[in-house]
């Protein structure tokens, strides 16, 4: 806003362009804030140790549903008040985000790389390899995804590498379809056929030819799951499916507040305000890298 | 209402649509002029991108986003529809002034049956319909059977529930003609209505859009870039290039002794009607951006005739009788022919 | 579309079904821990009654030939004991369904009709206040997680305003006497005449069915906006505003007829995945429904009970799929399966 207010006001004609124009310009900026933002978040999580103010896991009886420091009874220590424990949610909200971040990097992590082998394989040596892998990318879309997992987690018990596992499972089918589809298009382009007729192999073909062209939808896509796997990761937690206790993790902190809405609502509120703030940036700034890297999707 | 033959029934005066860009304002149609009198035939021929469709858009009041109509006036039948209120502007459109577009295809609606396309046009045009209930619903399938007979599709009553895409594209181009003619229009703007079509259908829809005209005394303005198409069924032509027309004048004078070099390289370009013993030789150059044009000759650039004194803005000048054209180069020898 | 051409995509659905039967099998086949010994739990049963209780579960017997007791069971609707109700699942189930579906419909109801109008709206008035107020609005709806969104309403609506009640159905009091004709509370309360009971189920499941349709609402939304923004770009949509329609029976007739055939079909699939969310919206609002059920079941390791929503869960995703399928056959003309 101050902005416009610094700049002359332009002839009449100009003003809808300049307008658009700025409005582009900020759309960009926000994209490009938000990604600073996920950064800020992953930087919290590595260096949690150094930035925490206390020792998530420390319990104070005294502090016990201690209120926000700008409330009655708040204490500037505990800015954002304490839990029934009395641990700080303040630092349990730093340490949490180590568990969201890693969860969500490794299962899209995983699920990427099966995704594009998987793809590729279908999409470039059809036949029955891409009848077995669309089958049961077909099976596997059967399943509501928090259900499949929660079956999973029911199945395999508690854990950081079950909760992985459990949503990689099903996760993987996505980026493989992306790939396969465009695996599809890309092998018929002339210089793929090209490759072809020099002799190269099909392993060659598919990791020099193929997937650097195909690269930029599948980071995409990427960016845009790792919200999703977040969200669903908060889920389980939520639920007691996720990381055990004591362990910091946002869905986790969400439900112990439960107990205490009537009269502690910071308890729930502030880790809830942290997943929507990390979700909501990793979505539009996987917005705007969609716009940038992918124009066909763009609206 | 009815005008007589031969009076102005569409006058256009200093007309400017733009489109407003990142990279600034295209004036798509930059101070076209344009006179249609009742019951005839004007072809407006031009190249993609010289304003023709855009200006009967802007006629039709169908000019949105980012563009819009800077200047003119657009006189129908007396009134400026520019004026009118939306509601009856919308009376005009439609109902006095009907349009088709290039191609049926896309112009049809494929989620709507063809009788609720047709029917559609009668209920929001035809005043004389009865006021409710089954006799209205009657009146307008007999109407929409009327017109889809009107325009030779077989067995209508038949057809009226099928959709779109169940017809042959010279049909769905009937279908479209049927639709515009249902509210029995003066002037029917027909949008380059053979350019999506079969060269021997082509001949089949431009016979039946000049025989309607006959038959229903209403004047049509034909789109196109074919000055064939033009040479075959209109009286009168009007040459748009780069966003202003360039000459204009009755259809066999003009073929004749094209005044503008741009109409004579048009024709020198047509295999038919090139001029005899002359080579067939298509136009140099491009039609130039229509953004911040400097003040001359548009032709400028690829005229065999250009010269220093054509870098200066250049009027429309009379050019014989019922002629003018946009040439400081007009010789009075030529012009009298 | 065809009869036989609707078996056939029937047929196809076919080896889906199996194998997401074979990985709910395999699922619980693979859970650790003797189901047995869950059974029976504290209660002190002799080693020979343990062996029987294992050969009348068949666990016995190999694995492929359980697969197969499993998948006829199934088919049969029969899935066994509940060891923790001491009723059979499938009853277990049958019971808790009724909630469930009515929360999934109200939610989807409530999605429908708030995402259409506003996207329709955001779509039309592209770029003005109401569109950027519904572009953060879907992207707050896909970001908010719905357990976190549950509790914030049901501190500020229930605790804080006092306007609506914390949890469950009905109030028990309030539900006495009323005659379970369709197990809809909001249905079998106005069939029993009963006002007061419908206003207490209404307070009931609007903040669930708030929270559940949230994502969907934001999904429909952007869905609609970007299908009209599309569809108002259609030849088709100017050709009805040359035609001098209203600007509503434009919008709504010939564009939002076309623009809604993605968003239907989105809308069944994502009924879907609200059933993923029932789970966390029924544990948030304590809504004895099918999903706080399984939730609960995971809990004391009633893992038949388990097993069998799971699949229940997946044939009914897998169903809504299809039939999102066959409504955009249906809606789409153009379509032929």
């Amino acid at each position: 806003m101050s902005v416009a207010e610094q700049i002359p006001a332009p002839a009449p004609v100009a003003d809808s362009i300049f307008r658009r124009n700025l409005r582009t310009f900020m759309e960009n900026r926000l994209a490009f804030g938000s990604a600073i933002m996920v950064l800020l978040f992953v930087l919290m999580a590595i260096f949690a140790p150094l930035i925490a103010p206390h020792d998530p896991y420390a319990t104070d009886l005294f502090r016990r549903l201690q209120p926000p420091a700008w409330m009655e009874g708040g204490d500037w220590a505990f800015p954002l008040g304490c839990d029934a424990l009395g641990r700080d949610i303040l630092s349990r909200i730093i340490y949490g985000a180590r568990i969201s971040i890693f969860i969500g990097a490794a299962v899209i992590l995983v699920a990427t790389t099966i995704g594009i082998l998987a793809g590729l394989a279908a999409g470039y040596l059809r036949g029955w390899v891409d009848v077995v892998i669309s089958r049961l990318v077909d099976i596997l879309l059967g399943f509501p995804y928090l259900i499949f997992a929660i079956g999973l987690m029911a199945m395999m018990g508690p854990g950081l590498s079950n909760i992985i596992l459990a949503l990689a499972y099903k996760e993987w089918v996505i980026p493989c379809r992306v790939v396969r589809g465009e695996t599809l298009v890309t092998r018929e382009l002339e210089y793929v056929e090209a490759a072809r007729a020099l002799g190269a192999s099909r392993w060659h073909i598919m990791r020099k030819e193929i997937l650097p062209n195909i690269l930029s939808p599948v980071i995409v896509v990427a960016t845009i799951r790792m919200a999703h796997v977040i969200i669903l990761e908060a889920s389980l937690s939520f639920l007691g499916l996720g990381v055990q206790p004591p362990t910091a993790s946002w869905g986790a902190m969400v439900a112990d507040g439960r107990a205490f809405i009537l009269e502690s609502w910071w308890v729930s509120t502030f880790p809830g305000v942290a997943i929507l703030l990390l979700v909501l940036a990793i979505n539009v700034a996987s917005q705007g890298l969609r716009d940038a890297f992918d124009p066909r999707f763009t609206e | 209402m009815t005008v007589a033959p031969g009076e102005t029934l569409l006058v256009v005066r200093g007309l400017r649509t733009v489109f407003d860009t990142r990279a600034g304002s295209v004036r798509a149609v930059d101070g076209v002029d344009v006179t249609v009198r009742s019951g005839e035939c004007l072809g407006v021929v031009g190249e993609s991108g010289s304003g023709k469709s855009v200006t009967f858009a802007s006629v039709m009041g169908l000019i949105r986003k980012p563009g819009r109509i800077e200047a003119g006036e657009i006189l129908f039948d007396g009134r400026d529809l520019r004026k009118l209120s939306p509601r009856a502007l919308r009376a005009v459109r439609g109902g006095d002034i009907a349009m088709t577009m290039q191609d049926a295809l896309t112009a049809l609606n494929p989620a709507l049956t063809v009788g609720t396309q047709i029917g559609e046009m009668i209920e929001a045009h035809d005043d004389d319909l009865p006021r409710a209930g089954p006799a209205r619903r009657r009146a307008i399938r007999d109407r929409a059977v009327e017109m889809l007979g009107l325009v030779g599709i077989p067995s209508p009553q038949d057809r009226l529930q099928q959709y779109p895409h169940e017809f042959s594209g010279g049909m769905r181009q009937r279908i479209m003609i049927a639709i515009a003619l249902a509210s029995k229009p003066r002037l029917l703007i027909a949008d380059e209505p053979t350019t999506a079509l079969d060269v021997t259908i082509q001949a089949q829809v431009l016979e039946l859009i000049s025989d309607i005209r006959v038959k229903l005394g209403m004047s049509v303005v034909l789109i196109t870039h074919d000055l064939g198409v033009v040479a075959e069924h209109c009286d009168r032509v009007m040459v748009m290039y780069a966003g202003q027309v360039v000459e204009e004048g009755p259809t066999a004078d003009v073929i004749r002794s094209p005044q503008h070099p741009y109409t004579r390289g048009l024709l020198a370009s047509i295999p038919r009607l090139a001029l005899r013993g002359q080579p067939i030789t298509p136009i140099e150059g491009q039609v130039p951006e229509l953004i911040g044009l400097p003040p001359q000759c548009r032709f400028y650039s690829r005229c065999p005739q250009a010269g220093p004194d054509c870098l200066r803005p250049i009027e429309m000048v009379a050019a014989g009788p019922g002629r003018r054209a946009r040439c400081i180069r007009i010789t009075p020898r030529e012009s009298r022919s | 579309m065809s009869l036989t051409r609707l078996l056939e995509r029937l047929f196809q659905l076919v080896p889906v079904l199996l194998g997401v039967s074979v990985i709910v099998f395999v699922m619980m086949a693979l859970t650790p821990g003797d189901p047995v010994q869950i059974m029976i739990g504290d209660q002190n049963v002799s080693p020979e009654q343990v062996e029987q209780m294992r050969r009348d579960l068949g666990l016995d017997r190999p694995v492929h030939e359980r697969f197969f007791v499993f998948l006829g069971n199934a088919v049969q609707f029969d899935f066994g004991q509940s060891f923790y109700h001491r009723r059979p699942v499938a009853d277990v189930i049958i019971e808790r369904l009724p909630a469930t579906i009515e929360l999934t419909v109200v939610a989807m109801l409530i999605a429908l009709v708030t995402a259409i109008p506003l996207g329709v709206l955001a779509a039309v008035k592209k770029n003005s206040f109401p569109d950027r107020i519904a572009t953060v609005g879907s992207l707050l709806g896909v970001s908010l997680p719905g357990f976190w969104f549950g509790i914030l309403l049901l501190m500020l609506f229930a605790v804080h305003l006092n306007l609506l009640p914390v949890a469950g159905r009905i109030n028990f009091g309030v539900s006495q006497g009323i005659t379970p004709y369709t197990h809809f509370l909001l249905i079998d309360t106005l069939l029993n005449g009963r006002l007061d009971a419908f206003r207490n189920a209404l307070a009931h499941i609007i903040l669930p069915a708030i929270t559940l349709g949230l994502p969907m609402t934001a999904i429909l939304m952007r869905v609609t906006r970007t299908s009209m923004l599309e569809v108002m770009r259609q030849d088709y949509v100017t050709f009805a505003e040359a035609k001098g329609l209203s600007r509503t029976r434009v919008i709504f007739r010939h564009a939002l007829k076309n623009a809604l055939i993605p968003t239907v079909s989105v809308a069944a699939i994502e009924t879907g995945s609200l059933l993923g969310g029932n789970m966390i919206v029924e544990t948030v609002f304590g809504w004895p429904g099918l999903g706080r059920l399984v939730v609960e079941s995971i809990f004391v390791r009633n893992y038949p009970l388990v097993q069998a929503a799971v699949l229940f869960y997946a044939v009914v995703y897998v169903m809504l799929n299809f039939f999102a399928d066959i409504l955009y056959t249906v809606l789409n003309p153009r379509v032929k399966l």
